[in-house]
């Protein structure tokens, strides 16, 4: 495959004392990009790098089934690049890219562009998420299956930020993908409900004078559209829920055995609606942070297996699009960087997921929604060497400056978090490594 | 002892009763100071600026306020949103850092977007004095009424224990109503917004207040009826269904007031919608409508949040 006419490095890979997920520490060697041995007190081979664990976690490379890269048309904000290394020192080994760009990604040209950028740059796989309708306008379909056959092979579809609010198109677009196995991915809110909304509608909204962004405007859109997908028997995905009325609306779907996944951002599993009490827009994002019993019924439904994965929702925005007003100022947060801090403190810690449901709703999960083969494998033999290795023990403390994305609009700014990213490997490949990007090694490789 | 209202005024929740009473005691004695002078104004800012920050139209306020800094002696800059860079797409914060440079000691800000001067204030060193912000809060409005109720019901001394106030019409996008709720509470009075549910907050039920559907019944016992202004184009987004029957049920005219005590106060922030949320009777009803005299007290009021931030030694509590 193309990545491995890149792979600079023949020889083999040994991490030592590794605990996969968490469990019995152990060796694991890595050759031609596939884990090839794991046992206890392997003996390294000659020409063999060998890089100490130290007793980390090792966990398979996270997928991030939401992003937002910004390229093309927003490259003061993110590009491909900064944010596949922002990826990457989070622990990523795949991102979906969502196709609110400019030029809108609804042709097969546009998703082409953005997966080359992707394997350029080579430290995450970079897949293309298509735009459902032409230019997310919600109005007619965009050519979705010249997006799937395109040498991206988009099987994911959204028109994120905005709603596929007609329902008859919301139809049709659900039948349509399942020519190519292809799923609606869904920003559940009906437009009419939030026209001017600003913040999650309740006691916070009313006391702020902010314009309510109520529940119910979610929950609406993903209730129709459960049944609209069981109607025609087509996959759905959930983006970002963020209502506990929506973690019910989504299990009892599933319970029926209808084809609905949901994803959950770690900002809706951790931050409520009252930091917005001093209008700082960092805080701002759509849907927008709810009450603190919309996290308890959340993080309940990542843990039970309601809400199927975690996605960021990284959504990179420039200092005069969020140093404003309220009012006026974009929504959104980066979270690359901070998601699988977030997930621990707000999960494991907690002791509601164990490291195998990390790696579950972090990286099996997202990658079976998106069709991905080779992500999200379990640490076995003949696996894609696509891990990453967390350091339990450790603490960070938030440093916007710090963060790769060139943007700075993160909401943890000064919060010291748990969990550090020691390594990441893509295809047996160091894309980081004591925290740090590999310099040179994959991302100035041509081909 | 002195008393400090801090370096801003940007919602009635910066004021305790103790600093609520001081600021009208305060605009009191500047009251008085100026009745019967011949040359309306004291030394008191001499050399200090004030800049008016308007992006929103609001002759009213913007002239009290300057009129307030000029009887002051302080020097007004007026920065409106109607030619300046302000139109021409500058950001609010490079706007603030201008401000800062020219070196103004306090910025008066109305904006239609809630939450802009509390903003503001993390980008300039001066003070900051809310003048209305989108539908959150607008503190001079509510201390001018509360100045108002005080003279007219308290001979002009002490807060408003007791008092029973009947706020009535748009409070989901009243930054009065906020306001008012908020800073009558710290005075001690009580609070009963009457509005249809349509134009109540999702969240109203944890404010310190009565909320009522019914005007009818929340008249009997008020001391005050607050009227706010409604617009027209509420209806237009199915608020209520015409401006008809809002007047039905949430207008004040001369048979509801009837209703009311022999000594209840109409007022109202203005502008008025005469016809819908007021009659005409009503609001130039000598014995009961205060209404011109809210926009008297407006001045004094302000005078006073602009010594109490501006003069810098607080105000000695009598
Ligand atoms: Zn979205």
């Amino acid at each position: 495959m193309s990545n491995q006419a890149r792979f600079n490095d023949q020889r083999g890979l040994l991490l030592r004392a590794v605990r996969p997920y968490g469990e019995a520490a152990v060796d694991v060697r890595i050759l031609d990009g596939t884990i090839a041995e794991i046992g206890a007190d392997l003996a390294p081979a000659d020409d063999e790098t060998v890089i100490d664990g130290g007793g980390a976690v090792l966990l398979p490379g996270l997928v991030d089934l939401h992003v937002h890269l910004r390229e093309p048309g927003r490259e003061d904000a993110e590009t491909v690049r900064t944010g596949s290394e922002a990826a990457a020192l989070g622990g990523f080994t795949a991102v979906f890219a969502m196709p609110n760009t400019d030029p809108t990604a609804d042709t097969a040209g546009v998703v082409e562009q953005v997966f080359r950028l992707g394997e350029q740059t080579g430290l995450v796989d970079v897949h293309p998420i298509g735009a459902v309708t032409v230019g997310r306008a919600g109005l007619q379909l965009a050519e979705l299956g010249a997006m799937a056959d395109s040498v991206a092979r988009v099987r994911v579809f959204s028109d994120d930020g905005a709603c596929v609010s007609d329902p008859a198109l919301m139809r049709r677009a659900l039948e349509y993908v399942k020519a190519f196995d292809g799923v609606i991915a869904q920003h559940a809110e009906e437009p009419r409900l939030t026209v001017g909304a600003q913040l999650n509608e309740g006691v916070v909204s009313a006391r702020l004078g902010l314009t309510g962004w109520p529940a119910a405007a979610e929950e609406a859109i993903i209730a129709r559209d459960t049944l609209l997908a069981a109607h025609v028997d087509s996959r759905l995905h959930v983006c970002h829920v963020s209502t506990a009325g929506s973690v019910d609306i989504i299990r009892a779907a599933k319970a029926k055995g209808w084809q609905v996944s949901a994803e959950v951002t770690p900002h809706h599993l951790l931050l409520t609606d009252d930091l917005a009490e001093d209008y700082d827009p960092v805080f701002k994002v759509n849907p927008p942070l709810r009450t603190a019993s919309d996290i308890a019924a959340l993080r309940a439904g990542l843990a039970d297996g309601t809400i199927d994965c975690v996605a960021t929702d990284h959504a990179p925005h420039s200092s005069e699009d969020k140093e404003s007003e309220w009012g006026s100022a974009s929504p959104g947060m980066l979270g690359l960087q901070t998601a699988l801090s977030v997930v621990i403190e707000t999960m494991v810690e907690t002791g509601a997921l164990d490291w195998r449901g990390v790696a579950d709703r972090m990286s099996a999960a997202p990658a079976r929604i998106g069709r991905l083969a080779d992500q999200g494998r379990p640490i076995a033999i003949g696996s894609p060497a696509n891990l990453v290795l967390v350091d339990d023990t450790a603490h960070w403390t938030v440093d916007r400056a710090a963060l790769a994305s060139k943007s700075r609009n993160t909401p943890y700014e000064g919060r010291t978090l748990p969990g550090r990213v020691v390594a990441t490997f893509l295809r047996g490949t160091a894309t980081v490594l004591d925290g740090k990007l590999v310099a040179g090694q994959v991302a100035g490789a041509s081909r | 002892m002195s008393v400090s209202i801090g370096r801003h005024l940007l919602s009635s929740q910066d004021l305790n009763n103790e600093t609520a009473v001081a600021l009208l005691d305060t605009a009191a004695r500047l009251d008085a100071a100026m009745t019967g002078r011949e040359v309306k104004k004291l030394p008191t800012l001499r050399g200090r600026t004030v800049v008016n920050l308007f992006y929103e139209d609001s002759t009213r306020t913007r002239t009290s306020f300057e009129l307030a800094a000029k009887r002051l002696s302080a020097d007004v800059v007026n920065f409106s949103a109607k030619g300046s860079s302000v139109s021409k797409g500058e950001s609010l914060k490079d706007t603030a850092l201008t401000l800062q440079a020219m070196g103004s000691d306090a910025v008066v800000i109305r904006h239609h977007l809630s939450g802009a001067p509390r903003r503001l204030a993390t980008w300039i060193e001066g003070s900051v004095i809310n003048a209305g912000d989108g539908t959150h809060e607008h503190p001079t409005q509510a201390l001018l009424d509360a100045f108002t109720m005080r003279r007219r019901l308290r001979d002009g001394e002490g807060d408003l224990k007791g008092l029973r106030v009947v706020v009535v019409g748009d409070v989901l996008h009243s930054r009065v109503a906020r306001s008012n709720v908020r800073l009558l509470r710290t005075l001690g009075a009580e609070v009963v917004l009457v509005a249809p549910p349509t134009l109540l907050p999702v969240g109203v039920a944890e404010w310190p207040c009565e909320v009522s559907y019914d005007l009818d019944s929340a008249l009997p016992g008020a001391d005050v009826v607050m009227m706010l202004r409604v617009q027209r184009e509420r209806m237009t987004a199915s608020y209520f269904p015409s401006a008809r029957e809002y007047s039905r049920r949430y207008g004040l005219d001369a048979a509801r007031l009837a209703k009311c005590e022999e000594h209840t106060l109409v007022m109202h922030p203005g502008p008025m919608n005469r016809g819908m949320e007021i009659s005409a009777e009503v609001a130039d009803d000598p014995r009961r409508s205060v209404i011109t005299e809210q926009v008297t007290n407006g001045v004094s009021v302000r005078m006073a949040v602009l010594y109490m931030l501006l003069s810098g030694e607080g105000v000695a509590n009598e």
